[in-house]
């Protein structure tokens, strides 16, 4: 009995010593961000109440607009989202309920193109998009390399297939179009589904730091992830407390991320996410 | 219903439904990999758009001037060492901290959530906590006292890579955690059963039931693990301002980006391309036999 004991804290000890190490850089962020001097010493780790102040807010504001790089990450992600949501659940419904020649071949293809490095297609891309097509500094260049997220596909097909066949054939033998099975009768049936693929398909796009690097040049077009990695690695110096900027920086780009997945974390477990990437 | 066999299937409207992905599929993935190869054995160069320029078939020039260059080596070289640390820390790390949050009954979403809070924040968010963190008068040094090496982690030749490597196991490690709790669903309750009725305590558990169980999961996860290694950019581009220190931590596509984007030939960085990608399928093919054995 004791020995089970010793051994269920043991984990409770492992477990937590995980969870500080992941959470401490983000305590630390928050802390940087609101001293007015640096303070790297162990008890600069600590708010301490002679040092606090927003000012590093005020100071990246002045040289990054935030407001206009949080506007356009959430344009560049809400189309990536757009375009999965719309397109990726019919892709999705087809691969699961329909059945037509070629649907093997295009569900190999959703997985394999999972295993493929995005950054390997960099430069082809960016010949094509920039160059060809003239897309750079516009949201379209942007969106387009994400527009359908494979993982969500796989994810919509794996909900999609847990429906009862019966239900669809039901349906068709009363007459009902195959867009109105899938908006009135499917969709609603994988709502869950719906949520975990958003919340999936944001990390990419609002998180995403070369493509956008690589396509836009105009300050004015940059999602925040661009600027402020541009701020980092040639503005930063020039600062009064660069540390201090930098992390009030990193926090505005952090907060809606974390914010999101906090609140929707039910949406977000172990279970919707093995379907998803096992296939 | 044998008369229904049409030449698109029963449902030949799927074909219409799926279009869109595919169409995307072919534009942004089947094309540009194909245009990478042809572009690599070019001399191919930025022109103005619309304008006729002659871009001549040059054979494996391109990658006689890739495999001549010492950067290039150096920066697989970077890769390795990156994996080296990289995959051993995830897989270890991950799989024991699922097999911990799997026995636990309190605060299981508190745990799950820290874990991957680091996965869901950008990379560029993250990176500027580890830039302060270990800068060479940051939070860390200041702890470790006369043990702070020097020069300073980001600044150290021998030192600029592990970091790298430890800052991207940290950041994805909640990922991995997830995939090995979906796993350890499908590991047959019976079998630790079985060992506890044999004598065999947690560790024997451990090691004979849930690392042998989950092994589909461990290849899957070694897998992404090498393919985020071959992708390597922002951390390399920002934590060591561009693959320093004296090219210590390049990676081949920060070298992709310098080579193709900001000096301008296209075709050497889309030589390196292809190589690197050819490396990743004969590395994840290797893996598949040693991991995976005969399963999956």
């Amino acid at each position: 009995m004791r020995r089970a004991l010793a051994g269920k804290a043991a984990l409770y000890v492992v477990l937590s010593l995980g969870a500080v190490a992941f959470l401490f850089p983000f305590w630390y962020m928050v802390i940087g961000s609101l001293q007015t001097d640096v303070d790297t010493s162990i008890r600069g780790a600590f708010p301490e109440p002679g040092n606090l102040t927003l000012d590093n807010y005020v100071a990246i504001d002045g040289r990054i607009d935030l407001v206009q790089g949080l506007i356009n990450s959430g344009i560049f992600t809400g189309g990536v989202i757009l375009g999965t949501v719309v397109f990726g659940v019919l892709a999705g419904y087809a691969l699961a309920v329909l059945r037509w020649r070629g649907r093997g071949a295009v569900f190999a293809l959703a997985l394999l193109v999972q295993v493929i490095p995005f950054q390997l297609l960099m430069i082809p891309l960016y010949v094509m998009i920039a160059r060809d097509y003239g897309l750079s500094d516009s949201y379209l260049g942007m969106i387009l390399p994400f527009f359908i997220n494979s993982t969500a596909v796989v994810i919509f097909r794996q909900y999609f297939l847990q429906l009862p066949p019966d239900l669809f054939s039901a349906a068709r033998i009363d007459g009902a179009g195959e867009m109105r099975l899938l908006w009135s009768v499917a969709l609603p049936l994988v709502r869950p589904a719906l949520l975990t693929a958003v919340l999936l398909t944001f990390i990419g796009p609002w998180n995403e730091f070369l493509w956008p690097f690589l396509i836009t040049k105009q300050a004015s077009m940059q999602p925040l992830a661009v600027s402020l990695a541009n701020f980092i690695s040639n503005i930063a110096a020039s600062t009064s407390n660069p540390f201090g900027a930098m992390m009030a920086g990193a926090v505005v780009l952090a907060v809606p991320a974390v914010t999101l997945f906090v609140v929707f974390q039910r949406y977000f477990t172990s279970n919707d996410l093995g379907s998803g990437v096992k296939g | 219903m044998t008369t229904r066999t049409r030449l698109l299937g029963e449902h030949p409207h799927g074909v219409l439904f799926a279009a869109p992905y595919v169409a995307f599929v072919l534009l942004v993935f089947a094309w540009p990999i194909l245009f990478a190869i042809w572009m690599s054995f070019q001399d191919y160069f930025f022109a103005a758009p619309g304008a006729v320029v002659d871009r001549p078939f040059v054979g494996l020039d391109n990658y006689a001037t890739v495999l001549s260059d010492p950067d290039v080596w150096e920066s697989f070289r970077n890769v390795g060492v990156f994996l080296v640390i990289n995959v051993p820390l995830t897989v270890v790390l991950s799989i024991v901290l699922a097999t911990a949050l799997d026995r636990v009954v309190h605060a299981r979403t508190f745990f799950r959530v820290s874990y991957y809070v680091p996965y869901v924040t950008a990379s560029v968010a993250v990176v500027a906590v580890w830039l302060f963190l270990f800068s060479r008068g940051g939070l860390v040094n200041n702890v470790l006292g006369p043990l702070a090496p020097d020069p300073s982690w980001l600044v150290n030749g021998a030192l600029a890579m592990p970091v790298i490597a430890l800052f991207v196991t940290w950041k994805g490690l909640g990922f991995y955690i997830l995939l090995y709790l979906a796993a350890l669903q499908n590991v047959p309750k019976e079998l630790y059963e079985s060992v506890s009725v044999d004598g065999g305590g947690r560790m024997r558990q451990f090691f004979s039931v849930t690392v042998p169980g989950v092994r589909p999961a461990t290849l899957l996860v070694v897998l992404l693990a090498t393919i985020t290694g071959a992708n390597l950019f922002t951390e390399p581009y920002l934590l060591t301002g561009g693959g320093g220190p004296n090219g210590a931590s390049t990676s081949p596509v920060l070298l992709i980006y310098q080579r193709g984007i900001e000096q301008g030939n296209p075709d050497v960085a889309a030589a390196i391309g292809v190589i690197l990608m050819a490396l990743v399928l004969i590395i994840a093919a290797v893996q598949r036999r040693f991991v995976g054995g005969e399963e999956s």
